[in-house]
């Protein structure tokens, strides 16, 4: 994973980690890798690795199980609110982006649509 | 763990290292950063006993560094030290016969990691198969601080990323590890400290990550910021 160095590591490890829980490709309730694995997967450093699970755990995306380790939610509540709050964060960016354009919001939503239909006709 | 206090040496009239206070902290890697000439392979010098401070101390688990603590600090300079018609099973055996805490299995599983086979003679050693048996052979020995004088220098993306793993694999909880590099963005993502030095001062010693959360800036960003105006 290439990383933005000007954005701290741990945030973008914690959001490739939650898209990952989105995708399905971290399946609910696994076993996630311990922080070692995790700094040398992700090429980062130990102490970010650990920083990771920390806000994942605050959000009540992980939950680390004495003796055995990080697991997954297994709440599809959870996931489901990530998935949505990211979304939200996107058309946050992308507003914000029109506005400076001078578009209102209808005319951003009109252009979102015919673009989109246009690209997929 | 490691304190360099009011560190001092002079080389006649210059000041290689100029009053440089600092403390390492074991489960930390740290990057040590500098043009050429701004201190820091004099500083790792003195504190692996092999330069003498002209003046200050340095301590390491509170006691002056000595016999004792050459033990538990591993130094990897950046001048090859290797006899040519070893091959590298000797080098390690060359090694473990110099360092007690120096790890035969440790090495061939270094080795094996870095895809380095044991059979092939030093002098057929490409740069980056060079570069990555200089870190092998420091990181076999079971110390407590490492320090590595530019461990990517000269070598290809994929040596470099070889290398980054197996810092990365040696980190522990209670041992430390210090890199010197020009190649700063080789650091980024692996070290959580930096410490920058300039004309043998210390600059500042700071958190990455607390680094890009407040000022937004990466420790690149920073090192333009400090030697911008510096000829390298």
């Amino acid at each position: 994973m290439e990383f933005n160095p000007l954005i701290p590591i741990w945030l973008q490890v914690e959001t490739d980690i939650k898209l990952n829980m989105i995708r399905g490709t971290i399946a609910p309730g696994s076993k996630l890798p311990g922080g070692r694995d995790l700094a040398l997967q992700y090429t980062i450093n130990p102490n970010t690795a650990a920083r990771v699970y920390q806000e994942l755990e605050k959000e009540g995306l992980c939950q680390t199980r004495r003796g055995l380790g990080t697991f997954a939610t297994d709440e599809p509540e959870k996931i489901r609110q990530v998935r949505e709050d990211m979304a939200k964060n996107a058309i946050a960016r992308f507003m914000a982006e029109l506005k400076d354009l001078g578009y209102t919001k209808e005319e951003a939503i009109t252009l979102l649509i015919e673009t989109e239909d246009a690209n997929h006709a | 763990m490691l304190e360099s206090k009011d560190l001092v040496k002079n080389y006649g009239s210059k000041s290689a290292v100029n009053h440089v206070s600092l403390t390492l902290q074991p489960g930390h890697i740290y990057a040590i950063l500098g043009p050429n000439g701004s201190g820091k392979t004099t500083w790792m010098k003195m504190v692996t006993g092999l330069v003498r401070p002209t003046s200050g101390t340095i301590l390491f688990e509170g006691s002056p560094i000595g016999i004792d603590s050459r033990r538990h600090i591993a130094y990897m300079s950046t001048e090859p030290y290797f006899y040519t018609f070893m091959s590298i099973h000797d080098v390690g055996q060359y090694y473990a016969d110099f360092f007690e805490d120096f790890s035969m299995t440790r090495y061939a599983d270094l080795m094996q990691q870095m895809d380095l086979d044991l059979k092939l003679k030093v002098k057929t050693l490409s740069s980056g198969m060079m570069a990555k048996l200089k870190v092998g052979v420091t990181l076999a020995r079971d110390a407590r601080l490492y320090l590595l004088d530019e461990p990517f220098n000269g070598i290809d993306l994929l040596a470099r990323d070889a290398i980054r793993k197996t810092i990365l694999e040696a980190a522990q909880p209670e041992k430390a590890l210090l890199l010197s590099s020009h190649l700063v963005e080789e650091m980024e993502s692996i070290a959580d400290t930096a410490i920058f030095l300039s004309e043998g001062k210390l600059i500042e010693m700071r958190d990455l990550e607390e680094m890009r959360t407040q000022d937004g800036i990466s420790m690149t960003e920073r090192y333009r910021e400090i030697y911008g105006k510096t000829e390298d």
